[in-house]
């Protein structure tokens, strides 16, 4: 049987992307058009249309979206209600008595579900799971009628110490399920079954209010894609680099709150272990913020602890990608000391950096870039009437002055600044999760990525940087090469040397054959099934914690003790043998494989190296004469000498003085940054 | 020499990550979670001549924004005149004497000289609260201590690391005299450890940029702090600003203690003068200089958020020492109160004597109180004493923007509260209540947040119960015509019988049995602005949603 074609389609937040694989031929069409804010599947059929899929011809769909992400953020949410336990319905608006920013005694924070819609009933488990108030079902279904009179459309349940006894949830779902008018119903430990009531509610809340909006969106897109004859299933991307069924995916729907961010992810770990690179520090640089992960062995971190924005704890497995503010909309301004400050503000996509040409009066880092040479002038907003020269004017005076540079200089201070900055960024991000950056090589993508990837890779000490070949479609990408899996996590809080082992093995079978069994239904064939074990644990005493890898599932307590006490040491440089470890929580990943895709056919080999142009480029002052090339050109092997630029159609290449770019095999890029 | 300021921007923010990565390696490998996850905690750079302040990382606990400058200060000039002997290097003070430049016992400082070609270029410093030193009541928050020797052990500077190594019988005579010490060396190799991630980053800054070229830009930056600072405070005109903020009661005089101060504005100047406050009082309100002046601080950070911490950005503040006041404590008043409840006093009469000047930038008065309650007891289940702490946030102030915050942290400190399913798994408590305070936040155009609304019970055993607490004779204080919030509430219900305490927010050792339960409603924020002014539309959606 010929296999037809695969696609993924990620939508952005300007830019829907697409790339369509025919495993048969090897064949590639690629689009990237205008999201469509108010319903993404428009944009998605556009980017069909515009990369003519015959939908008849297609295997599998894979869609990485921001429908539940963006939901949130604007509180954009269907009517949802919370039933919870009697005392304790404000807990989702009085957080964990934090405030947005250190210093600043401003803030605002709108909970999730507004007061009116939280209720309470009779009821109260302890810590131990012990009954101590029995479930009041007489108000339960009181306050279910109350909740649908107000027009709810979503049910939160989620009553204290669950993940301890969920008993009374499960009673309360069970009842709310014979009047509830839709299966939109969320039980507080179903999602991920850990202490802390906070941070269990926000995420059921989450779940249950982006639910609805999820599954009609899903509902609409499968019709618009039957009506066009797409006969298979659309697979959607999860926050844990998975894929799920369109059909199943709206039950969790939290898990797809970091949708986009982890299909780029995903793309970068699967191209670096075709690139022989397992170890990288992932940085994408969009117009407004840059977000970074870290790979290493080839495989992405998962964490169960994202926040999504202030006081918005999402507790699933998730791709561990954190976001470091400055992007190419970042404002550079003189403050009152009379230092150079980038950021915090954004010119974001709307007025935009100057050269936008959308009423931008504000210099960025995307603005310094092109007044360097570094972006193409030509390029400029024409409709806008921007000139290079209203650029330089705007320099002059907002910073040139004030600083006793040239707009040139100027525009090179931004850009230094700006990448000492993210660059401390990156640091901290890496530092934070126990790696020194220096033993990765920096994957550089998204618009802007590409253009400071040089300069942050020296200012890291990072030797090497990957740009793969298309680095402006890099989520859709993450689509097409991500595999099936599942995750589960499984609070234990049991002391090491006390601790009953065969419960511990018990807890890992339990996981690996619900991961088992939840592969079987999602009838995707699978290559080869994957299995990794991992326990999170702590001495006594300690609140953070360490995550601790395992070869087993089977591991014996010295296995344990051994691994964690390697695992500390190599994260704080601390060995304290007097004091005694304990297991927090066991961890397990069911991965099903899918077949690999030939990254060689993202992008073609040329025939010559000819630059189409020469531009002069400022570097440290000194003008350079620098060729720039055109990547679609670039012959397999090629080997170009810094200074130059490479262009493509979503983003240029910047190679510094004292750097060599290769074209490697599969169409990446490889520079290297010399001291 | 003359730098150019790109270099000095990227030296700044090289300077920055310094601290920035010691915090982090402080916080993460610490185990007390006062400090790993409170982050209770702070590191940073001070100059080699006078410990002015170079860098502090932007993670450290606000309340230590100026008090490691004025400890190291106090560390040079001891060695200097042979009150304490002179480093080598590898070698880490432990000091926590709070009359030498400090909070309260429990923030225990280490500062290590940081070495160049074998001068010393600068010092590295670190705080951390360690969650005992000694003293009558675990944890150190004694409400009716009347000097520091009841308050636990206090170290002046001596040398825990010689050349590198513990001193294992100084580390012996401190494990001797605090509780839970098995746990303690944890934070100590955090705390040492930090210093050193400190040193490898600095050496790699010099190293790149050349000594001279950093010692150039700090001198440089330490002006252009100054620069920013005056810059921003010349937003306010000229003229004198006067407010007056009020501690219930020092715990063992129920008297209210008086917080007076006035700021004089001259151009490009700020000067604080606290004439007038109360005398030194006999319980544990006392604060000394170094809280005082960092009190100041960080009330004027919390203002103009954007100025880095550094010595340049406090030149234009000079805060007149409050000799004779309970602001300027000497030896043995006791102090444990100063660093949570007294500086966050300091900062209210700070913000209601700058609002008017600054409306768009100061708020009306915060809960102003860190809520400490904590229970001490046996737990006859476990077999184990227990020593349980529940802080609590309170309202924010209303301001030019909006509403107040429900339930913020402290003014001084930026950590989480425990979730109540922690603090059940961990002490025989069960919570009945953990709410919003309704109409608890003070009217105003823009009104006060809500405060928090607690109620627990102590499940088996006996225990007692003790509370620093404040606000609970005067609500935070409105402004530009608005209403002060709700006063901190405590109430204590002893086999069926209320009992509130004298001094309304502080008293120690309640006794508690099974069934008794201890109820908290913390303050609401001031109201801002008049409320007659309020957009009809909020005061509906107030009423709607039970608020007010």
């Amino acid at each position: 049987m010929t296999k037809g074609s695969i696609i993924g389609v990620d939508v952005g937040g300007t830019f829907t992307d697409l790339v369509m694989v025919d495993p048969a031929t090897g064949a590639i069409r690629l689009a990237k058009v205008p999201t469509t804010l108010d319903n993404q599947a428009y944009g998605v059929l556009s980017a069909l249309e515009s990369a003519e899929a015959d939908l008849g011809a297609v295997d599998l769909i894979v869609h990485g979206t921001t429908t539940t992400t963006n939901a949130v953020l604007e509180r954009k949410l269907s009517r949802t209600g919370l039933i919870t336990t009697m005392g304790f319905r404000d807990v989702l608006e009085l957080g964990r008595r934090t405030r947005p920013q250190a210093y600043g005694m401003k803030g605002e924070f709108r909970p999730i579900i507004p007061r009116d819609l939280r209720l309470e009933v009779p009821e109260r488990m302890d810590a131990a799971g012990e009954i101590v108030t029995p479930l009041d079902e007489d108000a339960l279904r009181a306050a279910l009628q109350t909740l649908l009179d107000e027009g709810a459309e979503a049910l939160v349940i989620h009553f204290l110490h669950a993940y301890a006894n969920p008993a009374h949830e499960r009673r309360a779902a069970e009842i709310a399920r014979e009047v509830w008018p839709n299966d939109h119903i969320t039980c507080g430990h179903e999602l991920l079954s850990e202490t802390r009531e906070f941070e269990r509610g926000v995420t059921a809340a989450v779940n249950a209010s982006v639910q609805p909006l999820l599954e009609r969106y899903l509902a609409r897109l499968r019709d618009e894609l039957a009506g066009q004859g797409y006969a298979g299933d659309v697979l959607v991307m999860n926050g844990n680099g998975g894929m799920v069924s369109s059909k199943r995916v709206a039950r969790e729907a939290a898990k797809t709150v970091m949708s986009g961010p982890a299909s780029g992810v995903m793309a970068a770990a699967y191209t670096g272990r075709q690139a022989g690179e397992p170890n990288l520090l992932t940085y994408d640089m969009g117009g407004t913020s840059t977000d970074v992960a870290l790979i290493q062995g080839g495989a992405p971190p998962v964490s169960n602890e994202i926040e999504i924005e202030y006081a918005m704890p999402i507790h699933v497995p998730m791709v561990d990608v954190r976001t470091v503010g400055a992007g190419g909309g970042s404002i550079a301004s003189v403050n009152a000391a009379g230092l150079l400050e980038i950021g915090p503000e954004s010119a974001g996509a709307t007025p935009g950096p100057i050269c936008y040409g959308k009423g931008g009066t504000r210099p960025t880092i995307s603005d310094a870039n092109l007044l360097l040479g570094r972006l193409n002038p030509g390029r400029l907003a024409v409709e806008g009437g921007v000139s290079l020269e209203d650029v330089r004017g705007i320099f002059a005076d907002m910073l040139g002055a004030p600083l006793g540079l040239s707009p040139e200089e100027a525009a090179e201070a931004v850009i230094r600044v700006a990448n000492a900055k993210m660059a401390g960024a990156i640091r901290m991000v890496s530092l934070s999760l126990g790696a020194d950056p220096r033993d990765f090589a920096l994957f550089a993508f998204g618009g802007a990525g590409p253009l400071h990837a040089a300069a942050l890779a020296r200012e890291l000490g990072v030797p090497r940087v990957l740009v793969p070949a298309r680095p402006g479609i890099t989520n859709a990408l993450g689509c097409v090469v991500a595999d099936l899996r599942h995750d589960y996590v499984q609070t234990v809080n049991q002391v090491l040397q006390t601790a009953d082992m065969a419960t511990l093995h018990t807890v890992f079978a339990t996981q690996e054959a619900a991961g088992r069994a939840a592969l079987a239904a999602e009838n995707i064939e699978i290559l080869d099934t994957e299995v990794s074990f991992s326990a999170d644990m702590q001495f006594i005493g300690q609140s953070h914690l360490v995550r601790v890898p395992l070869t087993s599932a089977n591991p014996s307590r010295e296995d344990l003790q051994k691994g964690f006490e390697a695992a500390y040491w190599d994260r704080f440089g601390v060995e304290l043998a007097q004091i005694r470890a304990k297991v927090v929580s066991l961890n397990c990943s069911v991965i099903g494989t899918s077949d690999p895709v030939d990254l060689s056919v993202l992008i073609g080999a040329g025939e010559s190296l000819q630059p189409v142009e020469t531009r002069t480029v400022l570097f440290d002052g000194t003008p350079y004469d620098t060729p720039v090339y055109w990547r679609d050109d670039l012959p397999e092997g090629a080997t170009i000498e810094g200074p130059a630029l490479i262009e493509q159609m979503d983003t240029t290449l910047l190679i510094e003085p004292k750097c060599t770019a290769r074209r490697d095999p599969l169409g990446n890029l490889i520079l290297e940054v010399r001291p | 020499m003359s730098l150019d300021p790109i270099t000095l921007s990227v030296i700044q923010a090289g300077l920055a990550q310094v601290c920035d990565e010691m915090d982090m390696s402080f916080s993460r490998a610490a185990f007390s979670p006062v400090i790993a996850e409170a982050n209770d905690r702070s590191d940073g750079i001070y100059a080699a001549e006078d410990g002015a302040l170079i860098a502090q990382g932007a993670g450290g606990l606000p309340v230590f924004v100026g008090t490691m400058q004025y400890s190291t200060r106090v560390l040079i000039e001891r060695i200097k005149s042979g009150q304490t002997p002179a480093p080598k290097p590898g070698d880490i003070y432990i000091v926590n004497d709070p009359y030498l430049g400090g909070t309260h016992l429990m923030d225990v400082r280490f500062a290590r000289p940081f070495y160049r070609n074998g001068e010393i270029f600068c010092w590295l410093s670190n705080t951390g609260h360690w969650p005992d030193t000694g003293g009558a009541v675990p944890g150190g928050f004694s409400a009716s201590a009347t000097a520091v020797e009841q308050e636990g052990l206090r170290l002046p500077p001596v040398r825990l690391f010689k050349e590198g190594v513990m001193d294992e019988e100084i580390y012996a005579i401190i494990c001797s005299n605090i509780r839970v010490a098995d746990q303690r060396i944890g934070d100590v190799k955090a705390q040492a450890a930090a210093l050193k991630v400190g040193e490898t980053r600095l050496n790699a800054l010099l190293d790149r940029y050349g000594d001279d070229v950093v010692r150039a830009a700090i001198a440089e930056l330490r002006a252009r702090a100054a620069t920013q600072m005056r810059r921003l405070i010349d937003e306010i005109p000229d003229g004198s600003y006067s407010s007056t903020a009020w501690i219930d009661s020092d715990g063992v005089v129920n008297e209210p203690l008086a917080i007076k101060l006035r700021i004089d504005k001259t151009p490009g100047h700020l000067r604080f003068d606290f004439a007038g406050s109360a005398p030194p009082c006999q319980g544990p309100m006392n604060s000394v200089l170094a809280t005082t002046l960092s009190s100041v601080y960080l009330a004027m950070r919390h203002i103009f958020p954007e100025v880095p911490i550094s010595a340049g950005a406090f030149e234009p503040l000079e805060v007149i020492r409050p000799t004779g006041t309970f602001l300027d404590a000497q030896y043995p008043r006791p102090v444990s109160g100063c660093a949570a409840e007294v500086s966050q006093r300091i900062a209210e009469a700070v913000f209601a004597a700058l609002v008017e000047a600054l409306p768009h930038r100061v708020t009306a008065a915060p809960a102003g109180t860190s809520g400490n309650f904590a229970l001490g007891g046996h737990d006859p289940e476990t077999g184990r004493d227990f020593v349980m702490y529940q802080l609590s946030g309170g309202g924010y102030g209303g301001n030019a923007d909006h509403d107040g915050l429900a339930n913020g942290c402290s003014t001084i400190g930026i950590s989480k509260a425990p979730p109540v399913e922690i603090m059940e798994q961990n002490f025989p408590v069960l919570y009945h209540r953990y709410a919003l305070r309704e109409g608890s936040g003070g009217a105003g155009r823009h009104r006060g947040g809500l405060g928090l609304d607690y109620e627990l019970e102590l499940r088996r055993g006996t225990a007692r119960a003790s509370f620093v607490m404040d606000h609970g004779r005067f609500g935070p204080q409105g402004a530009l015509g608005g209403s002060d919030g709700a006063v901190n509430e405590v109430e204590i219900t002893r086999d069926g019988e209320s009992y509130r305490p004298e001094h309304l927010s502080k008293e120690q050792d309640i006794p508690l049995a099974a069934g008794d339960r201890v109820r908290v409603k913390t303050p609401g924020g001031g109201g801002y602005g008049d409320p007659e002014e309020r957009d009809p539309k909020l005061t509906a959606e107030d009423r709607r949603l039970g608020r007010q």
